[in-house]
């Protein structure tokens, strides 16, 4: 197995562990999704209408909710620096936990996504765009999170700062994910996918450098 | 000569005798750029509620502006390591905000004769809305770590990661509302100037520019006496 | 395999206090050095240094090895075999799979009975870190050490919560490593008991 491997499935195992977060996550979004239409009103025509903005929403703060941990737990017991003095690049062990964040995160809240699609009426397509526009977009998010983790490590309230730095930088996620979903119900084609496609591309791979001198600086204490 | 400035001291001594200056010329701009503001005839559409884009677009143009000196300072900081970029980046952030702020409030007042709300999802309103909230998060961040060059450091990263993903939130923003709705009044610029208009609207401009240096540069001033203080009680302490 | 640390007119400053200034040393392959001195004074700080987390605020640091010299701070870190004050045990893994994840990190091979048994984890392998002691915990960093096989060691208070017979084990540790013509430096208060060099960092008037 090679050492970017390694990281990639020590991270999964130490997330889908006790105290590890990713099931909790999934939790919080199907919370959150439920309690949309308890205060909207139960007009299936207008869930179904806010589905794709909803959905995206809640699964961008799910995702957002175990991002805080995803260096600083390693910063505190001092794993981060044997990370950093590992054969591996830094930028690649970013990119090693980045990935392993969205495959126990971004990945299940995307299977998910589509049973949860179910309480808005959502039709199959609409639905279908759903699913796919969270798993383009999904990747993005746990990028971009993975430069603001790496920038509140060693703060010791972190998680409160984390979502107001990160959900800014995310805007064109949601923008371009609900639209996905829009594009399918009104029969559209406004490009929101290819956009999206190329939101994420872009994150994936400029964030890690982000995130790597973000790490260093936070090792220099 | 920018990096002779750039030692804390020779700023000093060099934008000191230079503030009161800057200073008078703001006030002029300003005053002169209001009375020719009000002495314009009303507009044919919005009568005199146009006037409130003297106060609007300027405040617009100066928010983006100090972002940008917000992003350069913070490369030179990264890649120089220089104390006074440092302080330029950290003290431009509220003031960005500031100014920010001023946009979207006169945007609010302005909106609410032309579009009946306080507030509307016009293109430009909400991006500098997530324009505040990026700045908000730069602050943040850099008042909870409390180790000063560290808190630099990781705040000259965000603000190099904000204004790469400026351009993108500006785009996506603009791709919704032409998704959502039709043009606004709140188009870049304003709306399709007359020449009445153009010369108080510059005349502010170069005054919101000028405050916002005054103030910049005050700040700057303020910052390193105060760490200036702060060294000396460390050495006293010591 | 040649190697060799040089320090030279090293400085630290943290957070505008000047911790050490003008230090020089050097450590020649097969040789410990024992770092002493009092709290406070920068034991760690140029444990940090040396391995590239923090950037000196004057002076040098060079490594050589096989004739090859590694100036740069972040190279130099790609030799360093790190062993501090957090042992880095995961409280949800398995002793096993610590060992097993780093030295896949380092694209090892090893052959977990005989490491078990040398660092005295055999009967531990299948806990999970949770249910571990710290002198425990110190044992399964050392193996850790052990198994990163990086030439220069650095070892921050490597005694620390460890009994008679764990002290012992560290001590023979590095012998092995010096043998081996390793280089290690290791800030401690107490005695290693190992043939080694003193190195003595003492607080700035």
């Amino acid at each position: 197995m090679s050492p970017f491997f390694a990281l990639l499935s020590r991270d999964i195992r130490l997330a889908v562990r006790a105290g590890g977060g990713a099931t909790l996550a999934l939790a919080f979004f199907a919370c959150v999704v439920t309690l949309v239409p308890l205060g909207v009103g139960s007009d299936l025509h207008l869930l179904s209408r806010i589905a794709g903005g909803v959905l995206w929403v809640a699964a961008v703060l799910a995702a957002l909710l175990s991002l805080d941990r995803l260096f600083q737990a390693d910063y505190e017991d001092g794993s981060l620096d044997l990370i950093v003095l590992s054969p591996l690049s830094l930028e690649v062990s970013v990119l090693a936990k980045t990935t392993a964040h969205w495959l126990a995160t971004g990945l299940p809240l995307t299977v998910l996504s589509a049973l949860l699609a179910v309480l808005f009426d959502l039709s199959v397509k609409a639905t279908g765009a759903l699913v796919l526009s969270l798993l383009i977009g999904t990747p993005a998010v746990s990028a971009i999170g993975a430069v603001g983790a790496a920038l509140t490590l060693s703060i010791r309230r972190g998680g409160l700062i984390l979502p107001l730095i990160v959900l800014p930088l995310l805007a064109p996620a949601v923008i371009f994910g609900s639209g996905v979903v829009q594009a399918v119900q009104d029969n559209l084609a406004n490009g929101a996918f290819l956009f999206l496609a190329a939101f994420s591309v872009l994150s994936v791979v400029l964030s890690p450098f982000a995130a790597a001198a973000s790490v260093r600086l936070n090792l220099a204490t | 000569m920018l990096f002779e400035l750039a030692n804390p001291k020779r700023f000093m001594e060099v934008s000191g005798p230079f503030l009161p200056w800057l200073a008078a010329a703001t006030a002029a701009c300003l005053i002169t750029g209001l009375v020719l503001g009000f002495s314009t005839p009303p507009d044919y559409q919005q009568g005199d509620t146009v006037r409130i884009m003297f106060l609007h677009v300027p405040a617009a143009w100066t928010a983006m502006m100090a972002y940008g000196l917000m992003a350069v300072a913070s490369i030179i900081a990264l890649i120089n390591r220089h104390p006074l970029a440092d302080v330029a980046a950290k003290t431009a952030a509220p003031l960005g905000a500031v100014f920010t702020t001023l946009g979207l409030i006169t945007g609010s007042l302005w909106g609410k004769p032309m579009w009946g709300a306080w507030w509307v999802w016009d293109g430009r309103l909400t991006s500098f809305l997530l324009l505040l909230l990026l700045y908000l998060g730069y602050i943040a961040l850099g008042s909870a770590i409390e180790d000063e060059t560290q808190s630099a450091r990781a705040c000259a990263i965000l603000a190099i990661v904000g204004a790469v993903n400026l351009p993108i939130i500006e785009f996506s923003v603009d791709w919704w509302t032409t998704l959502h709705q039709g043009e606004s009044i709140l188009r870049k610029g304003g709306p399709l100037i007359s020449p009445v208009f153009l010369w108080p609207l510059l005349l502010m401009g170069v005054g919101y520019t000028l405050l916002f240096s005054t103030l910049w540069i005050v700040r700057i001033r303020t910052e390193i006496l105060n760490r200036r203080v702060r060294t000396l009680m460390l050495s006293r302490a010591a | 395999m040649t190697l060799a640390l040089e320090v030279r007119d090293l400085a630290c400053i943290r957070g505008q206090r000047a911790l050490f200034r003008g230090l020089n040393f050097s450590v020649a392959a097969g040789r410990a050095v024992s770092l002493e001195g009092p709290n406070g004074v920068g034991k760690t700080s140029l444990l940090r240094m040396l391995a590239g987390f923090l950037r000196p605020a004057s002076g040098m640091i060079r490594l050589r090895t096989n004739g090859a010299e590694v100036s740069e701070a972040e190279d130099r870190g790609k030799f360093v075999g790190w062993f501090a004050h957090q042992d880095g045990v995961k409280a949800q893994l398995s002793v096993r799979e610590q060992l097993d994840f780093y030295a896949r990190l380092h694209g090892r091979s090893y052959d977990p009975p005989a490491v078990m048994a040398k660092f005295g984890l055999s009967a531990l392998a299948e806990l999970p870190g949770l249910y571990l002691s710290a002198g425990q915990k110190r044992r399964v960093a050392l193996a850790r050490l052990h198994l990163s096989a990086r030439p220069l060691w650095l070892l921050d208070e490597p005694l620390a919560a460890l009994d008679t017979a764990g002290k012992k084990l560290v001590a023979e540790t590095i012998t092995t490593h010096c043998a081996e013509g390793g280089i290690v430096v290791a800030a401690t208060h107490d005695p290693l008991n190992v043939d080694c060099e003193k190195l003595v960092l003492e607080r700035m008037s």
